[in-house]
């Protein structure tokens, strides 16, 4: 047990004597919530919104004037003619052009019947959608509010209710993912790289020859990370909690557990790695390229998963992360308990003991 | 140990000194790395530089290298001054470090090739000078085989032969032979003294007692300072000793900072 | 210029053995635009419903049926009770819930108002915002059918303002479309940020850096010699990529060829200098890799890769507005999608080419022959 001690002390001293990434294990999460959380909206706001009021009469002009008080436009009251409509939009100066016609009072009030013409940028979709939205709800209103009011009109008011998440927040989702990669970095890329660095300087062979357990070598090894993971774990609950407001809704408690069974996960999956390559340039392209990208894209915690192509899917389910981060979903944002993230933690258990084994055949198999 | 060659001692008054060293010192913070050493080198001299681990001869010979700063004190290497020359330096001097520093992936030859052409060295004289080079050193099988799969022995002699390429006049050895056999060790020598012959300035440092004998004047450094500079056989007499061995451990067990 | 020529032809040798980046070329392009823009799909489509219909009569009948008519949902359930209907919303089955009270259309006759309640999972914001949106469109186009058909008597229909739409440069409004242009972009990021961020470094842990340093070799001619050999990577993975891109999604650029290179030219030069410079500050390789994922991190959150630069918050566009990737990444699909001119991408090349040369001439200034 003293052994144990004095090789985790020497293991401490390697992590946190590397101030620098030190410094970015904490920087990373705090620049990750602050982006996440305000800089990256869902949301379209600031579009910019050529209007062409051909018609310049008392409609036309109200229509132009109910878009400009919008926050989703910046408004600019400009004739252009379609060509320079069209190098506006190369240029990228404009979003949208909404061109009103010649005579759209007279066509709404006489013909009953007036056509707008809205043209978007379709290079950027999900804008040109959006764009369409605003502008037909605002149409709608203004078309609305130029009727005499029948005396009998049925009305349908939809109340809407923000479930878990009450003032819309935009960030609330990412912190479960944030937390994932954090804990990914950690444990599986950091991990990995401090034990093939050994194997390198060669320093791996006079642990293995001396009268230490070599299981207790990686062991040891661990510990410092998982220390460490725990340390960012509670950073970033910490920084949900008090920058983002993101209210932890369940039982604190059962998340550290997840957490933690995550993070066994992570570190099986580090120590594999490592056991399995010779280079530190391996290791790190393995954990970077080969398991940073897929907890990114497959966790769904930025691209929705149910968007994807089905093979994707079922890709996805390998990946721990997704587990690790549907179960805080559960647990942090909808306050669920137990009962309904038994689930992911045992595919978790189960990944962490099939990576446990294959890891500590293969170490038992270069010794021999 | 006899040396191998005969060699000649240079008269000093044969040319201006190639190293010229005064009060040189380094400082890291407050530790004195380097502390006020003066020293002067002949052209065409094998200088030896001794001192334990830490006694401060890779700080020393990065200064005059031109790696390395200064903290105090003056120094000039080929006429150069070290504090604002030190590009002019690099020009005319070889460096080999303790820590092999040739390209694995790259073969003999292509090494051979990067640095002369990294000196300014001709493509025709490169050409001509490698294929001479290739065949002293008895590479031609190796010569197109990356330099990773070459033993340490034959790195060693390339990385000599690379310093030795475009012709500097002073030559750099950082603990040449750390790791060698002694047979190696031995061709190594030869190839040093063959240089010297040519009227390289050798500067080398090492832990190897006997390869002091091979010296024509030996410094030894104990905790960043110079505690003896002479020519072997002066040493030996002045300390009453058999060989350099003893001369180094009665002036190396004062060192307080020590590691060996 | 002569020595220039020994340095470059010794990078070329030592990358082209090197077969982790040989492979890097040509998978990674392949990969990364195989997987990327099929998974980064932020299309909100498949708006999953659950409804509890309280009522059932011939108005919800109406109602749910143009719901399901609209295209944006998939039903999932018809639940009995909102308590079911809630337990769907927990398990992740359904995204928002919308509640049909009891006696909807009787109240909406006889008093002409009735509450709707919709209940939404507010956690994915994108999903829940447009879906809530969605809804809310196809009730108050309800609304408007069934005031006409209220109504009955032969009032004066009301006027109509009709909104005639066309989205230019991708009439389908793909996805994939906007995007694959980017993935581009964080290719060539990627690639070149890494690679150089790894090199210089690399050779200071392997030592070979002390025997440049004490030849008599100019700092801007090893920066160059290291900058050249992942200039010429990137523009072969910009030639997959764009290869992958016509193959796989049918993109051709709509504008000129030459001008997308030359431009990816100028950046290159800029990233890689970035990279070189975090080569220069690091210890060794590990510390390259963290100090270079984190800054090549916010570069692509911050490009506007997949969210709207536009739609930032202010502070948030000055950082944008402050890293070379954002204004190429907006250029390249001015390029690619629009077909933008030399001078409509004129201040692009202008800001690259300033980015370019204060980045390596830090790169340089940073680098030190003599500690």
């Amino acid at each position: 047990m003293k052994q144990l001690f004095v090789f985790i002390r020497k293991e401490f001293y390697h992590v946190f004597r590397d101030r620098r990434t030190l410094l970015i294990l904490f920087g990373l999460p705090l620049v990750q919530i602050l982006l996440f959380g305000y800089a990256l909206t869902s949301e379209v706001k600031n579009i910019d919104l050529v209007v062409t009021n051909v018609s310049n009469d008392v409609l036309g002009q109200r229509l132009t004037n109910q878009l400009r008080s919008s926050a989703f436009f910046n408004v600019q009251e400009q004739p252009l003619s379609p060509t320079q409509i069209e190098s506006a939009f190369k240029k990228g100066q404009i979003k949208a052009a909404l061109i009103i016609p010649a005579g759209f009072s007279a066509d709404f009030t006489k013909a009953r019947h007036a056509t707008l013409q809205l043209l978007t940028d379709g290079s950027e979709p999900n804008i040109s959608k959006t764009v369409l939205q605003y502008v037909n709800a605002i149409v709608q209103d203004f078309q609305r509010a130029q009727q005499p009011v029948t005396s009998i009109s049925p009305v349908i008011t939809p109340e809407v209710r923000l479930l878990y998440n009450e003032e819309g927040n935009g960030s609330i989702n990412y912190v479960p993912g944030v937390l994932a990669l954090i804990l990914m970095i950690v444990c599986t890329a950091l991990t990995s790289v401090a034990v093939v660095r050994e194997k390198e300087t060669g320093t791996m062979e006079i642990l293995l020859v001396s009268p230490f357990k070599p299981v207790m070598v990686l062991v040891a090894k661990a510990i410092p990370f998982l220390i460490l993971s725990l340390a960012n774990f509670a950073f970033i609950l910490l920084l949900a909690v008090y920058l983002l407001q993101v209210p932890i809704a369940g039982s604190l408690l059962l998340l550290f557990i997840i957490t933690l069974l995550f993070i066994a996960t992570s570190l099986s999956f580090g120590l594999l790695i490592s056991n399995a390559t010779n280079s530190q340039q391996v290791a790190l392209l393995i954990s970077m390229m080969g398991l940073m990208l897929p907890t990114i894209i497959f966790t769904g915690f930025i691209f929705p998963l149910e968007n994807m192509p089905l093979p994707f899917r079922w890709i996805s389910n390998l990946v721990p992360a997704k587990w690790y981060y549907a179960a805080v979903r559960s647990v942090m944002l909808k306050g669920l308990g137990l009962a309904d993230v038994w689930k992911e933690m045992s595919v978790l258990c189960g990944m962490t003991i099939v990576l446990l084994s294959i890891t500590v055949k293969r170490f038992k198999i270069r010794l021999a | 140990m006899d040396p191998v060659i005969n060699h000649q001692l240079p008269s000093p008054a044969t040319a201006d000194a190639a190293i010229e060293c005064r009060e040189l010192s380094k400082k890291f913070g407050d530790f004195m790395a380097v502390d006020r050493i003066s020293f002067h080198v002949q052209p065409g001299e094998i200088f030896g530089f001794l001192g334990a681990n830490g006694a401060g001869k890779t700080t020393a010979m990065r200064m005059l290298c031109g790696l390395s700063y200064p903290s105090s004190g003056h120094a000039t290497v080929a006429g150069f001054d070290v504090y604002r020359e030190q590009e002019k330096i690099k020009q005319h001097i070889g460096y080999m470090s303790q820590k092999f520093s040739l390209y694995d992936d790259l073969t003999p030859l292509e090494n051979i090739r990067f640095f002369g052409g990294v000196y300014g060295v001709a493509e025709r004289v490169i050409k001509e000078r490698s294929r001479e080079l290739v065949q002293s050193l008895g590479l031609e099988k190796e010569a197109n085989k990356l330099v990773g799969a070459l033993p340490l022995g034959w790195k060693q002699k390339l990385a000599f032969a690379v310093a030795l390429f475009h012709r500097p006049r002073i030559v750099f050895l950082d603990e040449p032979t750390g790791g060698v056999d002694p047979v190696t060790r031995r061709q190594f020598w030869d190839m040093i003294y063959e240089a010297a012959e040519k009227g390289v300035t050798i500067f080398v440092t090492t832990h190897y007692m006997d390869e002091a004998e091979y010296c024509d004047r030996v410094t030894i450094m104990v905790d960043g300072k110079i505690e003896a500079l002479d020519t072997p056989v002066h040493l030996k007499h002045r300390f009453h000793c058999d060989n350099m061995d003893e001369v180094f451990y009665r002036l190396a067990r004062t060192a307080q900072r020590s590691d060996a | 210029m002569k020595r220039l020529r020994f340095i470059l032809q010794k990078e070329f040798r030592q990358m082209f053995r090197d077969r982790t980046i040989l492979a890097m070329m040509f998978m990674l392009p392949l990969i990364q635009l195989g997987i990327l823009p099929l998974a980064m799909n932020l299309d909100v489509k498949h708006i999953n419903l659950a409804i509890v219909d309280n009522d059932h009569s011939t108005y919800t009948q109406k109602l749910i049926s143009k719901i399901g008519a609209s295209g944006y949902f998939i039903i999932v359930t018809t639940a009995p009770a909102y308590k079911q209907a809630l337990f769907t919303l927990e398990n992740g089955t359904a995204d928002i819930i919308l509640e049909i009270p009891a006696s909807f259309e009787r109240n909406l006759i006889r008093e002409g108002s009735q509450p709707l309640n919709v209940t939404v999972d507010a956690i994915n914001g994108i999903k829940s915002g447009i879906g809530a949106a969605y809804l809310l469109t196809v009730i108050r186009d309800f609304n408007q059918d069934i005031r006409l058909l209220n109504n009955g008597q032969p009032v004066i229909a009301p006027a109509v303002i009709d909104t005639a739409t066309s989205a230019w440069f991708n009439p389908y409004e793909k996805f994939t479309w906007y995007i694959v242009p980017g993935v581009l972009v964080l290719l060539l990021t990627l690639v070149g940020g890494f690679l150089s961020a790894l090199n210089i470094v690399r050779e200071k842990e392997i030592g070979t850096i002390e025997q440049i340093n004490v030849t008599p070799v100019k700092k801007w001619q090893f920066i160059l010699g290291k900058l050249v050999p992942f200039w010429v990577v990137g523009m072969i993975v910009l030639t997959v990529g764009l290869l992958v891109a016509r193959l796989f999604y049918g993109i051709i650029p709509v504008g000129s060829l030459f001008l997308l290179y030359l431009l990816a030219a100028v950046y290159l030069i800029a990233l890689l200098g970035f990279g070189l410079l975090v080569s220069t500050i690091s210890n060794n390789q590990l510390q390259a890799m963290f100090i270079a994922f984190f800054f090549i991190m916010i570069f692509v959150l911050m490009s506007g890769l997949f969210t709207s630069v536009d739609s930032m918050p202010a502070w948030a566009r000055t950082i944008a507005a402050g890293l070379p990737i954002t204004h190429f990444m907006k250029a390249v699909r001015m390029i690619i999608l629009k077909g933008s001119s030399f001078k409509d991408v004129l201040p692009v090349f202008i800001i690259e080419g300033l980015f370019a040369i204060g980045l390596n001439a830090l790169a340089i200034w940073n680098y030190r022959k003599t500690q």
